[in-house]
């Protein structure tokens, strides 16, 4: 990602340059408004950048047709506000799958175990209008997750749930991650999760990166004092 | 009041009998907005969807004429498509006017705007939002489009019933257009006002009375989907 920038009545997102690696999961922090969560639709090509460039495994991303829709279809956002769509569980989860003509079995057999992994068997044919804020957020990540996208965008998955689903949530990631190379990049307000979680840190703050590193030094020493004050709680803003 | 109770006894015998001339009446005031309705609904829902998913300042030349036309008077719309079908008119040719076509016609133009508008209004509340759910899952546009769709049905319903109501209950276009011939374009609204006049109260008491159900069964259906539509 080159020299990216998002203008909407202002500028709120100038990023110089990111270069993320595969398999790898990021975290990325920084106050509210700062642009995290339109660094992950532009990423996801959900929005178009106002400037700029963004490179997949190093080619230029195809700004329409087949060609962007082959590359969205390589990544799953969950959004900060998730919806999920008024039909069952078993339905949600196997939407992308059906998008992308999966044959029935298959699909059975990935669905069947996302359920058995978000412990939600029992709720497969419950409509998913009925379910609470947890079971909700981890059908939502199971529904990102079963096409096996090579990159998952994840803003602010855990907001508002309670400390059982967060880590029940956090473990999903990480096994997700581990188990088949997804790249991840999640947004967190919560600089702990990314602590917990995330092998580098990218700390956004109005618009900029400000900093971007192992997830031990941004926290334990981080070359910007603002890096600094935002982990540690103490920033004002 | 004798004359109102004597109507209403007849009426109902009418009813329970099946009377002929009544059925006929009814059957073909269904046939013609069911079928109106029915197409309104395959042209106004895509062009629903498509203006609510485009953002409001992107349409707002549409909108207005959109609500300028749910609200259009039914004879002005009876007007409109009488001088289109009529011999001198565009589609003379045809020879549509005074038949059950017509009729048809002048219904699917005053359903379509109603379906169009409520349906946009309903798109546009969540519409955006569930598009992009859909593409961030890897649906191409008309997987996403048919998704929007598919989780607005409440909204759809409601306008395609709305639509419905209004063509049914309406006089003044299919009046117009359809020239209330017995037995061929005689819906219950017109045989109402002509049996009216004619001082044969029983048969307008009897189609007032099946108006009122269809109507009463109509908005209880839409009154579930709202509710329904609401608890999601
Ligand atoms: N669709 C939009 N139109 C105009 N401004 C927007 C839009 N989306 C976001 N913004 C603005 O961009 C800035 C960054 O927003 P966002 O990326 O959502 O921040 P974050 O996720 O870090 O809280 C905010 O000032 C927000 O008001
Ligand atoms: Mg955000």
């Amino acid at each position: 990602m080159k020299a990216v920038r998002k203008i909407y009545d202002e500028e709120v997102l100038y990023i110089n340059e990111l270069i993320l690696t595969k398999g790898c999961i990021y975290g990325v922090i920084g106050p509210s408004g700062a642009g995290k969560s339109t660094l992950l639709r532009i990423i996801n090509m959900l929005t178009d950048q106002s400037s700029g460039e963004i490179l997949y495994n190093g080619e230029p991303a195809p700004k329409n047709g087949l060609g962007k829709l082959t590359l969205q279809r390589n990544m799953a956002l969950v959004f900060q506000k998730t919806l999920l769509f008024k039909d069952t569980v078993w339905n949600n989860i196997a939407y992308g799958l059906k998008a992308r003509g999966f044959n029935k079995k298959e699909i059975e057999i990935r669905v069947n175990s996302l359920l058995d992994q978000i412990g939600m068997t029992e709720l497969a044919s419950r409509r998913a209008e009925t379910l609470s804020g947890g079971e909700a957020q981890r059908v939502a990540i199971a529904r990102a997750v079963a096409f096996e996208p090579e990159i998952l965008l994840l803003d602010e998955p855990t907001a508002n749930l309670d400390p059982g689903n967060i880590e029940l949530i956090e473990e999903m990631i990480i096994k997700m991650a581990r188990d088949k190379a997804i790249t991840v990049i999640m947004v967190t307000h919560n600089v702990f999760q990314a602590k917990r979680i995330a092998d580098q840190v990218i700390f956004i703050n109005q618009g900029k990166i400000v900093e971007m590193g192992p997830t031990e030094k941004i926290f334990s020493k981080p070359d910007n004092e603002s890096t600094r004050l935002f982990v540690e709680g103490k920033m004002v803003y | 009041m004798s004359r109102l109770y004597e109507g209403l006894l007849e009426a109902l015998r009418l009813i329970i009998s099946f009377d002929p001339d009544l059925l006929t009446i009814v059957l073909l005031s269904l046939r013609v907005s069911i079928t109106a309705i029915l197409l309104a609904t395959l042209i106004g829902v895509p062009i629903g969807t498509l203006l609510g998913l485009k953002e409001e300042k992107k349409t707002g030349f549409f909108n207005k004429i959109i609500f300028t036309f749910m609200g259009m008077p039914p004879v002005v719309a009876g007007l409109i498509i009488f001088l289109i079908l009529s011999r001198q008119g565009p589609l003379g040719v045809l020879g549509l006017l005074y038949t059950p076509s017509a009729m048809i016609i002048a219904q699917v133009f005053l359903a379509s705007p109603i379906v169009i508008g409520l349906t946009m209004v309903g798109i546009r509340a969540k519409g955006g939002e569930i598009e992009e759910t859909a593409r961030s899952l890897g649906a191409g546009s008309a997987l996403a489009a048919w998704t929007v769709v598919k989780e607005s049905r409440y909204a759809i319903l409601g306008a395609v019933i709305t639509g419905f109501s209004r063509v049914v209950a309406e006089v003044g276009a299919v009046m117009i257009v359809g020239g209330n011939i017995e037995g061929h374009t005689r819906v219950m609204t017109t045989a109402i006002v002509l049996e009216t006049r004619k001082g044969n109260f029983e048969l307008a008491i009897g189609l007032g009375i099946i108006l009122l159900m269809i109507s009463f069964i109509v908005n209880s259906v839409l009154y579930t989907i709202q509710k329904g539509g609401k608890k999601n």
